[in-house]
């Protein structure tokens, strides 16, 4: 298990990394997630794929405690999200995200993005977070850009950058959301093959995605969501093979 | 990050940032021209039209009396630094009270924002003058207020709300990715405030800000109304101490409009090059 993992009172490898039960969440008048429900095991990679709006961003939002939900039950390692006396940092501890837009803070270099939070919430060593942070960018390809500023740096790097700045705080779950929509074609490739080398370690992901390519090739199991449900789901073998429902259908079609 | 993807939309926040920045400084070169030829023609004008040779030139006059209105425009200067000083350390505070997420806070803050962002200045000034007294007790120590330091208090006070307002309008520049960012992270709301969000705000406020000082430094001649005796109040008197020479009044006034042109300009110049080169880096 990796250095810093305390699992949460009462969870256990055996149970569900991530149980999401009949989330409901609207923004005013709007609901966009209309009762979902999904779990994910450890070492798991999740893909949620659907159209635009279909409620994929808001779901993983949920995830981490950045958006409320009005009904249902998240759990994180056995964390309830939905607890309105939530310890967020005890989630976030755990839980790291990456964004479409890649946010990497442009007043700091690279190697600052990564080493920020491990000193300044974890409270951990400068001399110790920065070995660390060197070593990160290095897993993700990017030696020699440790003292680039965002701004000097391409999509696709800083997008590496930030999934670097996420793995500093040694989380037990990997959230993507949508993290090469922004990217250049030729691009998406380098971050593709760093989420992959993370989920052949054995991170547990939920990704959102368009890259049908890459959910059928790394993901575990894949879900379709469709005006805030989850339309489909099952090994992406056989739901890219031969999918049941007539939206599923009709979505893949449009796409592949 | 995001809005280096988005320059094609750029044109149209620039046509509204001008919209909305038409008090802004819009000096140049030819001012300075204008205004020298204005004051050496109107002394010329006024020569050439008495014709009275025991009359000392307005230019000699002029010179004769520089020094005091030097140290009075430095006065004026004084004034405008320290009611910016002033100014900008409460409207730092207010502007926390801007942002803050708590809503008490925020409601006051933004309650005495809006009312020194909209008050007339000059009625501030005399506000102050008549409701502060000129000497304060505190224990043994007495601190005299004379009139100009009621008036620097007049003056810090609508500088005080157009810094929260500023610092208000950087913040919410700022993308709220960077708020989710740090929040994911584990940043506590305070953290998130100081280490992300604000040092990328304080590039931002700086040409605002230096243009509110501009502003500033010319206001401080509302100061003349209230008894200071700034430039203006000085030009007045020297106007009177020529015997109430009308000839001198144009050239004595546009005098004072050239000392505040050649500190101002500088001032605007380097605002402008400032904004220009954060467009760029945003």
């Amino acid at each position: 298990m990796p250095r810093g993992f305390d699992p949460p009172t009462g969870w256990t490898p055996d149970q569900p990394l991530v149980a999401i039960d009949d989330v409901h969440k609207s923004f005013g008048e709007v609901e966009v997630l209309k009762g979902v429900s999904l779990s994910v095991r450890r070492g798991e990679v999740a893909c949620i794929i659907g159209p635009s709006g279909s409620g994929k961003s808001t779901l993983i939002r949920c995830v981490n405690a950045l958006v409320p939900f009005q009904k249902g039950s998240i759990k994180v390692l056995g964390i309830e999200v939905n607890d309105p006396h939530l310890d967020k940092l005890r989630l976030r501890k755990h839980v790291g995200m990456v964004f479409q837009q890649y946010n990497l803070f442009p007043h700091r270099t690279a190697l600052e993005n990564v080493m920020m939070a491990p000193v300044q919430v974890l409270k951990r060593l400068r001399a110790e977070a920065e070995a660390e942070a060197y070593a990160l960018l290095k897993k993700v390809r990017l030696e020699g850009k440790e003292h680039a500023y965002p701004g000097e740096m391409s999509g696709g790097q800083q997008q590496r950058v930030a999934i670097a700045r996420s793995l500093a705080m040694h989380p037990e779950l990997m959230l993507f959301d949508e993290v090469t929509a922004a990217l250049d074609p030729e691009t998406v490739k380098e971050v593709l093959v760093a989420i992959r080398q993370l989920a052949e370690e054995g991170m547990t992901c939920i990704l959102v995605t368009h890259e049908m390519g890459f959910a059928r090739e790394v993901g575990n199991h894949v879900y379709f969501t469709d005006r805030g449900v989850i339309v489909e789901h099952g090994p992406p073998a056989e739901f890219f093979a031969a999918p049941r429902d007539p939206r599923t259908q009709a979505f893949l079609s449009q796409i592949l | 990050m995001t809005d280096r993807v988005l320059p094609v939309i750029l044109p149209l926040p620039k046509a509204l940032r001008r919209d909305a920045s038409s008090s802004r400084l819009c000096l140049s070169l030819w001012h300075a021209i204008a205004l020298a030829a204005f004051v050496a023609l109107t002394a010329m004008a006024a020569d050439a039209a008495t014709g009275q040779p025991t009359r000392a030139s307005v230019l000699v006059v002029l010179a004769r009396w520089s020094p005091l209105l030097l140290r009075g425009f430095g006065f004026n200067i004084l004034i405008s630094l320290m009611a910016m000083a002033i100014g900008t350390a409460l409207g730092v505070f207010l502007g926390l009270g801007l942002v803050s997420p708590r809503r008490p806070v925020h409601a006051l803050s933004w309650v005495l924002t809006e009312f020194f962002r909209n008050a007339p200045w000059l009625v501030l000034l005399f506000f102050m003058i008549y409701m502060l007294p000129f000497r304060i007790q505190i224990g043994p120590l007495s601190i005299a207020l004379p009139d100009w330091v009621k008036a620097v208090i007049g003056l810090g006070l609508p500088v005080m709300a157009n810094v929260a307002e500023i610092m208000r309008g950087a913040v919410q520049s700022i993308h709220p990715g960077q708020w989710e960012a740090a929040e994911s992270l584990g940043f506590t709301r305070n953290q998130q405030l100081w280490q992300i969000v604000l040092p990328q705000c304080l590039k931002r406020m700086i040409p605002p800000w230096m243009n509110l000082y501009a502003i500033l430094a010319m206001g401080t001649t509302l100061a003349s109304i209230v008894g200071v005796n700034d430039v203006v109040t000085l030009a007045g008197q020297v106007q009177a101490a020529e015997g109430g020479r009308t000839d001198l009044l144009a050239p004595l006034y546009g005098y004072v409009l050239l000392l505040f042109f050649i500190y101002s300009y500088p001032i605007a110049l380097l605002t402008q090059r400032l904004e220009r080169r954060y467009a760029v880096h945003i």
